[in-house]
């Protein structure tokens, strides 16, 4: 069992006055921060400032070898093969186009094609669309079943039917609007079957279940460190190395390059330095190491079991609701997503919030989606594991007693 | 400042009955379709103008009820003006939103929206319609000259 009290103290957040009695249900979009993480920021600043990978001075040395520690225990966080998988990113979405730019646009040939879905955030469809208007290569999508949700046997009928022309397979292993978990272990061992490497949007998932990049075999798995309680400028792209090996860097420049001449000829480094370009943001990456391992010190068994366990609270609490519309009911984790009946989502999350409850509305970034679930605005609850029961159930009898009345008055 | 109550039942009656709400499909309307400031509101503003005068005005899209009632209100307003009245009731409208000394007696029902501005987050909605409709006049005048 986790003890919430105590990690409610570890998050300065929760603490401060301006949150004090309220309630941070907006996780998915980015988490808080434990106070040894944010330590671990200020340090850098005020005792450990030099840039890595240069200077021959102590202190230097020093940046460099702990920056280089937190790539190894990002790769044992998710059991990856060598720390030399782990690209240091600006992000999640930096991560997924650097997969599409290196890999897809390198790769992919007209008539391929790219395989994906209908509830893909933003920033795993757009790349791919510029990929298919640089290549032309065809994106095609798996039908999602009634409630949006990945539908294995639709996968499998499109695999049978498209069968080798699928060259990537690229989709949420979490989605970012319903929270369902795709059985990515399954989708990577099919795709495997027909040729196909899969890049997995982990940004959703890596934060609340245990994910074993060996275990599913994903060829790629894309990340942000601010949605797992670590800085923001920060994500991860894990590759396998023989793919990251054969793989374009996004960006060229100093620390990516052994060597070049006047004529042009560049020597870039191996993985995952190639894709390294530039000072980092070092700060962010030594933060994140913090993240990881207050995350590994409770253990994301614990994490993913204690989020299922508050989440499944959650959504049976909302399902009792007359007045509200669930539209994700199958969900497993952190993830809630409804409208109060006849009210726009924007209007209620501004009332929560004169409420003391943070919440999103909108289209959450998958405006594809939409036509599935056929509601153009949603509103999103996502938890993460400083919430607590006590604060669903205070949200809870707000949300109960939303009137249209009430929302107007709350911004005028 | 406006009575509370009264604020909310004309926003909520605007909302509920949006006046001038429709899609038009006439070559004679002007049309502005503002949608990439936000991803949630989604409004259309269409006004005809004839010799300098406003003849009609409509909106149509899906959009929160600041964003409804204000563009709503806003086409009641501006119906008949001219161009350039228009644009100096607009101008009053957007005065009060930031706070700045403005004429009420311009605005009508669109006092309602007389303490908008504290609320940071909805600013943008009781303005999107309403700069549709600026820009659509601003192009006008610039297409005379
Ligand atoms: C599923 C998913 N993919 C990608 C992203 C992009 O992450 P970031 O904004 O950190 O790059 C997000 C963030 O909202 C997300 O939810």
């Amino acid at each position: 069992m986790m003890n919430k009290e105590k990690i409610r103290a570890d998050f300065p957040m929760i603490q401060s006055e301006f949150e004090k009695g309220r309630i941070y249900f907006d996780s998915a979009a980015t988490s808080f921060k434990p106070k040894c993480v944010i330590d671990k920021v200020v340090e850098y600043y005020t005792k450990e400032s030099a840039n890595i990978h240069r200077g021959d001075y102590d202190l230097s040395y020093q940046v460099s070898s702990e920056y280089e520690t937190v790539r190894k225990l990002c790769a044992k966080f998710l059991n990856a093969k060598s720390e030399n998988e782990i690209v240091f990113t600006s992000g999640a979405s930096s991560s997924l186009n650097l997969v599409a730019y290196g890999y897809g646009q390198k790769f992919l040939k007209a008539d391929d094609i790219i395989l994906s879905t209908e509830a893909e955030h933003a920033s795993n469809i757009l790349p791919w669309f510029k990929v298919s208007e640089v290549t032309g290569a065809r994106i095609e999508y798996i039908p999602l079943d009634k409630e949006g949700i990945f539908d294995l046997e639709a996968y499998k009928k499109v695999l049978s039917d498209l069968g080798n022309k699928i060259k990537v397979v690229t989709l949420a292993h979490v989605s970012n609007v319903l929270g369902n978990i795709v059985p990515i272990k399954e989708v990577t061992r099919l795709a495997h079957e027909v040729g196909a490497v899969v890049v997995c949007d982990g940004a959703q998932s890596v934060p609340h279940i245990k994910v074993d990049v060996q275990d599913l075999d994903v060829d790629f798995l894309c990340f942000s460190s601010h949605k797992m309680l670590g800085p923001s400028g920060v994500g991860v792209l894990y590759g396998k190395y023989e793919l990251l090996d054969v793989m374009d860097p996004f960006m060229l420049g100093g620390g990516s390059n052994a060597r070049f001449d006047i004529c042009g000829n560049i020597l870039l480094k191996n993985p995952p330095f190639k894709f390294e370009a530039g000072t980092p943001c070092v700060e962010g990456v030594l933060g994140f190491g913090e993240a990881l391992k207050y995350l590994m010190d409770i253990g994301m068994e614990n994490v993913e079991e204690e989020g299922r366990e508050l989440h499944k609270y959650f959504l049976e609490e909302m399902l009792k609701l007359d007045n509200v519309i669930v539209y994700n009911p199958k969900s497993e984790t952190s993830i809630v997503t409804f409208n109060v009946k006849d009210i726009f989502a924007q209007d209620v999350a501004c009332y929560l919030n004169s409420q003391g409850i943070a919440v999103r509305s909108g289209n959450h970034c998958a405006k594809i989606l939409l036509n599935v679930i056929g509601a153009s605005e949603t509103i999103r609850a996502s938890l993460y594991l400083y919430n607590t029961k006590e604060e669903v159930d205070r949200a809870i009898e707000v949300i109960k007693g939303v009137t249209l009345e009430k929302c107007i008055g709350a911004s005028i | 400042m406006m009575d509370e109550l009264l604020k909310r039942d004309i926003i909520l009656d605007h909302y509920q009955n949006p006046r001038n709400k429709r899609e038009v499909n006439d070559g004679s309307y002007l049309k502005n379709h503002m949608a990439a400031d936000s991803c949630i509101d989604d409004i259309t503003v269409y006004v005809k103008i004839v010799d300098d005068k406003i003849e009609d005005i409509a909106f149509d899209g899906v959009g929160c009820t600041i964003s409804t009632a204000s563009t709503s209100i806003m086409t009641e307003l501006l119906t008949e003006k001219t161009v350039d009245e228009a644009l100096a009731i607009i101008g009053e409208y957007e005065k009060m939103i930031a706070e700045e000394d403005f004429d009420a007696d311009k605005l009508a029902e669109a006092n309602a929206f007389d303490t908008l501005s504290k609320q940071a987050n909805r600013i943008k909605c009781g303005l999107i319609g309403i700069e549709g409709i600026k820009e659509l006049l601003e192009r006008y005048k610039d297409g005379k000259q």
